[in-house]
């Protein structure tokens, strides 16, 4: 490890380094007792091993790398729906750029276009709503993917296309939450977690509260992070420090960006906008409760599922994932992506099988990208 | 598409709709400010914002959006971010 031109202070990363080791000690944490600490954001998971950060902590502190991946948790049957709307004569299908190369059953969004279908790959909900201003006899829909830091764009954007009376723009809406999938985690007799490091661009919109279950009633600690190298070890230091004073509390080593109380404007164009849907499926973790978003019937006419009515409240449930893929097991911290038969083999960044593999916020892309770099260390 | 990435408000260009012109890494494009507005939407002008999918969410000070920037670059999520611009500006005609 290049320590001194990784780092942007590496004193102070050294230094945090040794109190992690201290209180790791002081716990009793060893490599085969180790504190399983999730990192539920794969903005972390992406720089955990961008720095090496894993390697770099004392062997008593196991990092088991979270569901905050938006496409990762993406299940093929959404993939299908959204290809499904792309192919009907007439539509300009508008999407994030992460979303076109996960694998649908029959095809991803990337071989629909290669195939005629127009997709256009746009930064910002704001753009396909342009489109749908400068094509009026087109229906123009955008996916709405993605968590907490992206649900806020799609909403304001509906609340525009209405104030506008546009009748050409939907939203395909496949929002998902952050706490509730950790909830789900956490209720899993099998997972054995310690504590949390925290999003910290979903908290910005959020607020710290929303975990506020994850200390009270399940007595884990949880520490909302930046995603700066330094933002991360003092994280885990507050969490084992948590540890070790046995108490459990949420925490905010993010404050210059993350207020206790999120966002107002954010949270109230979300709330006017969108419901909770009773459940919604998880690529690798199934049917999670009250996980997923839709659109309120008062903003029907820009529901892409309610135009089309194609989308996950009419699709049977339970389509199965490829075979001798482990995502699921990789995605609940069960198998590290090496372990996954298809590692490396069936599945690399260029060819995805698992959708792991497809963004580098995904586990099993960032174990390729930065596993060559540490053999030739 | 997770992470925001630091631009400065440099002018607003449609204060009804709540729109202003920020600069990204060099890069100008038009973005949403109603979540960081507050009353007085021409004092954005000047500061620094982290954008989020074409949506200032939060306003942070110059020495952050330095850093933030900074370890963006390093995971190579600023240069992505970039590129999506360029491609979302294709994809409008
Ligand atoms: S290597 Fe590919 S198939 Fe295996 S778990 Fe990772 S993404 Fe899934």
């Amino acid at each position: 490890m290049k320590f001194a031109s990784e780092f942007r202070d590496p004193a102070g990363a050294r230094a945090l380094l040794a109190a992690i080791a201290a209180t790791a000690e002081q716990i009793g944490a060893t490599r085969h007792k180790p504190i399983h600490i999730m990192e539920i954001c794969g903005g972390h998971t992406h720089s955990i091993f961008r720095y090496g950060l894993d390697k770099l902590v004392h062997e008593g502190i196991e990092f088991v790398h979270g569901p905050g991946c938006p496409v990762c948790v993406l299940p093929m049957a959404r993939v299908d729906e959204c290809v499904e709307i792309a192919e009907r004569p007439g539509v300009i299908f508008t999407t994030f750029g992460d979303a076109m190369r996960v694998p649908g059953h029959r095809k991803s969004l990337m071989q629909a276009k290669s195939e005629g279908a127009d997709i256009r790959m746009v930064y910002s909900p704001l753009d396909a709503l342009e489109i749908a201003r400068r094509n009026r006899d087109r229906e123009v829909v955008f996916f709405g993917l993605g968590f907490e830091t992206t649900t806020p764009s799609t909403a304001l954007s509906i609340q525009q296309a209405a104030r506008e009376g546009l009748t050409n723009f939907s939203v395909f809406c496949n929002h998902i939450t952050v706490p509730e999938p950790i909830k789900a985690l956490l209720d899993d007799p099998d997972m054995t977690l310690d504590g949390f490091i925290g999003p910290g661009h979903v908290s910005m919109v959020i607020g710290i509260h929303p975990y506020d279950f994850i200390a009270r009633d399940y007595g884990k600690p949880l520490v909302v992070a930046g995603f700066e190298p330094t933002d991360l070890l003092q994280s885990i230091l507050m969490v084992l420090v948590q540890i070790r004073e046995g108490r459990a509390a949420i925490e905010n080593q993010y404050s210059r960006v993350v207020p206790e109380h999120g966002n107002a404007v954010s949270l109230a164009a979300i709330a006017d906008v969108y419901e909770r849907r009773p459940s919604f499926e998880w690529r690798g973790l199934g049917e999670i409760d009250a996980s997923g978003l839709r659109i309120r019937r008062k903003y029907g006419a820009f529901d892409a599922e309610e135009k089309f009515g194609i989308g996950y409240a009419a699709s049977s449930r339970n389509v199965p994932e490829i075979e001798g893929c482990a995502c699921g097991a990789v995605m609940t911290g069960k198998m590290k992506p090496t372990q996954c038969p298809q590692f490396g083999i069936g599945c690399t960044p260029e060819m995805p099988l698992g959708a792991l593999m497809v963004s580098s916020e995904g586990a099993c892309a960032a174990y390729w990208q930065y596993a060559g770099a540490r053999a030739a260390e | 598409m997770c992470l925001g990435i630091p631009g400065r408000i440099t002018a607003i260009t449609d204060a009804g709709r709540l729109m202003a012109l920020a600069e990204v890494s060099g890069v100008r494009r038009e973005v949403n400010v109603a979540c960081v507005a507050g009353n007085d939407i021409d004092a954005l002008v000047g500061k620094w914002a982290l954008i989020h999918v074409g949506f200032a969410m939060s306003i942070i000070d110059e020495d952050e959006a330095a850093r933030t920037l900074e370890a963006l670059r390093e995971l190579g999520e600023a240069q992505e971010t970039l590129e999506q611009m360029a491609h979302s500006k294709e994809a409008l005609q």
